[in-house]
């Protein structure tokens, strides 16, 4: 069932519709999208510009600020600490999280349930309820201030909702596949590297955007993690811009839009994937 | 669920073949083994990770709390239960009373804005029309964005006489205008609204993608027996959509929980530290790590915690029980 969802539902041609569908789809579109098209086009203004006159196109354009944001290196570090990061979490977070799954969904043994319902926990309450002792435990293991102090809890705490989008999907093929790569020989590992993963890319992609998206955003944790600037993400360094210059309106609309393009490019090419498997998690 | 038929039909085999030298148990024991030994080195990094990074330090947490500690060496003034309930603990502090309030603002606000707004949004986008896609879209954007970015975003848009101001006293409502992220009796709103903006999309996915579950036999039988599309979405879809909707009240109410983001960044230290916009979360971190009151903030962690935890057992015991089979959550950020 979860492997349809991802499939277009509806091949009949699409129709035109009432003009009130699109006013009232325009309208709520605008609100949605407003704001940040203030953001990027305040950035082709100057701050003098937008004192001035607060709510009005660029006139004129003035590329100096986008340019001046795109010569600094602190931006570009932050851009590669947050690829980093979030590229780390992710793959920590596919593979831990698709092990656990397929055992989860296509070993029998006693536990299971349990287990399964442990993970769950993670679900249950929210992440920043442990970050006050998960930061004294990083410090602790001498993870403070490195990029694996963010990793490795942010792979833990994606965990659950990975497990639990995935496991369904895992169960849902046909006990048949098994016994036939069975049959022709295959043990049960082989079965799962070369039978279900291939076949699982679809839920793999869902979980694998969710935790990019997630881990990209991220703050509170690499907030206290990560002290030293060199290792800030794009996030900490948008609120690091803002305070050190807070009289620079314009340079702060051009750096943090420039710091969400990725994240709507990226989310641009993978809306499918993201809702597509929501769509598969919601129920399954 | 096919696992064990599986061992049984290999084990016939290998019993019907007359020249295998092994007995068939130790051959039984031997796949019995090497299951365990699978089941635990595929579920074993996992399972380390999450037990040290997500449920260790809430142990840790509920630990620390009894302690007045700096957060070096080893706590050693125990305090018992003096950060939550003594003269100076949490539950005697106004500004950590506010913080519970707004929170509980926060989660029923949410709750009773975003989602018929999304619930209306979602049945709009769920017509089919030409063009629907890009819309879709459009109105995911405010929810992939970080908060960071979404707060310095509308802390720059509120900003006395920014962009919000002169639309006002262009619009003739200059009189409206007020301290948005500074008077102390706006702000919290003015959160709610940031708050209504980047999350309504979040909803809208989730019930976007319940919508499309519902089969299009069920509208279809219901408008050829002369359904107006009113009665359709009232009788047939929100009913379907029942479980959606209660999976994303509890997603949405965990998210409230600890709102911290948005907040910390969007209003002032000076704002917060007032009670007027502050959040268990933020007022967290500003005592725990900020002020190094390790104990202390580590009791307020523990009231986060518990309060979830509370709350989300209830939600589950009495929203969600019929729901579980079949449907699974997702956690907002």
């Amino acid at each position: 069932m979860a492997a349809t969802a991802a499939l277009p539902r509806d091949r009949r041609p699409v129709k035109w519709s009432t003009p009130l569908t699109y006013v009232l789809a325009l309208a709520i579109a605008a609100v949605s999208i407003a704001p940040v098209l203030y953001v990027i086009l305040g950035g082709f203004r100057t701050t003098g510009q937008i004192a001035a006159d607060p709510a009005s196109l660029p006139r004129p354009w003035v590329w100096a600020t986008y340019a001046n944001v795109l010569k600094q290196p602190t931006f570009w570090h932050e851009l590669v600490n947050s690829t980093i990061i979030a590229v780390a979490t992710t793959l920590g977070v596919v593979v831990l999280g698709v092990c656990a799954a397929f055992v989860l969904s296509r070993y029998q043994f006693r536990g299971r349930e349990a287990l399964y319902t442990y993970f769950t926990l993670g679900l249950l309450f929210p992440a920043a309820a442990g970050i006050l002792p998960l930061y004294l435990l990083l410090r602790d293991l001498s993870l403070a201030d490195t990029h694996l102090g963010v990793i490795i809890p942010q792979v833990a705490f994606q965990l659950p909702l990975t497990i639990v989008i995935l496991r369904p999907f895992l169960a849902a093929f046909p006990a048949e596949l098994e016994d036939a790569a069975y049959i022709d020989g295959a043990s049960r590992l082989g079965f799962f590297w070369r039978i279900l993963l291939p076949l699982s890319r679809p839920a793999l992609v869902t979980v694998a955007v969710l935790a990019f998206v997630t881990s990209w955003n991220a703050f509170l944790l690499p907030l206290l993690v990560l002290q030293n600037e060199s290792l800030h993400t794009l996030p900490l360094g948008v609120q690091n811009f803002s305070a050190e210059h807070s009289q620079d309106t314009a340079g702060i609309l051009a750096f943090t839009s420039l710091a969400m393009m990725p994240a709507l490019l990226f989310f641009s090419f993978a809306e499918r994937q993201i809702v597509g498997g929501l769509q598969g998690a919601v129920k399954g | 669920m096919t696992a064990t038929d599986r061992s049984a039909g290999l084990a016939g085999r290998a019993s019907a073949r007359p020249a295998s030298p092994r007995p068939v148990h130790s051959g039984r024991a031997a796949r019995t083994r090497r299951k365990w030994y699978e089941i635990i080195a595929l579920t074993g990094p996992a399972a380390i990770v999450f037990t040290l990074f997500v449920l260790t330090p809430i142990v840790f947490a509920i630990y620390y709390s009894l302690y007045k500690w700096s957060g070096y060496g080893w706590p050693t003034e125990f305090r018992g239960l003096d950060n939550y309930i003594g003269p100076y603990g949490a539950f005697r502090d106004p500004i950590f009373l506010d913080g519970l309030r707004n929170n509980g603002i926060v989660i029923v606000g949410s709750l009773v804005i975003q989602g018929p707004l999304a619930i209306a949004i979602a049945l709009l986008l769920n017509r089919r029309f030409r063009g629907r896609a890009v819309f879709r879209l459009l109105v995911f954007i405010p929810y992939v964005l970080a908060e960071v970015t979404v707060g310095i975003m509308w802390q720059l848009i509120l900003q006395p006489s920014g962009t919000v101001d002169a639309l006002l006293t262009d619009a003739g409502l200059g009189h409206l205008i007020t301290g948005w992220l500074a008077n102390l009796n706006v702000v919290l709103w003015t959160m709610l609204f940031i708050l209504t903006w980047k999350y309504t999309g979040f909803a809208l996915i989730l019930f976007l993608a319940g919508l499309a579950n519902i089969p299009d036999e069920l509208t279809e039988a219901a408008a050829i027996d002369g359904a107006s599309w009113w009665q359709i979405q009232r009788h047939i879809t929100l009913p379907l959509l029942g479980p959606t909707i209660r999976i994303w009240m509890f997603l949405s109410m965990i998210g409230s929980l600890q709102l911290f983001d948005v907040v910390w960044v969007a209003s002032t230290p000076a704002v917060r530290s007032l009670g007027a916009s502050n959040t268990m979360a933020t007022y967290m971190v500003d005592h725990g790590f900020n002020q190094r009151e390790w104990g202390y903030g580590n009791a307020v962690a523990v009231i986060l915690f518990v309060i979830s935890f509370l709350a989300a057992l209830l939600f589950q015991r009495f929203v969600l029980r019929r729901d579980i089979e079949g449907a699974q959550t997702r956690r907002a950020r």
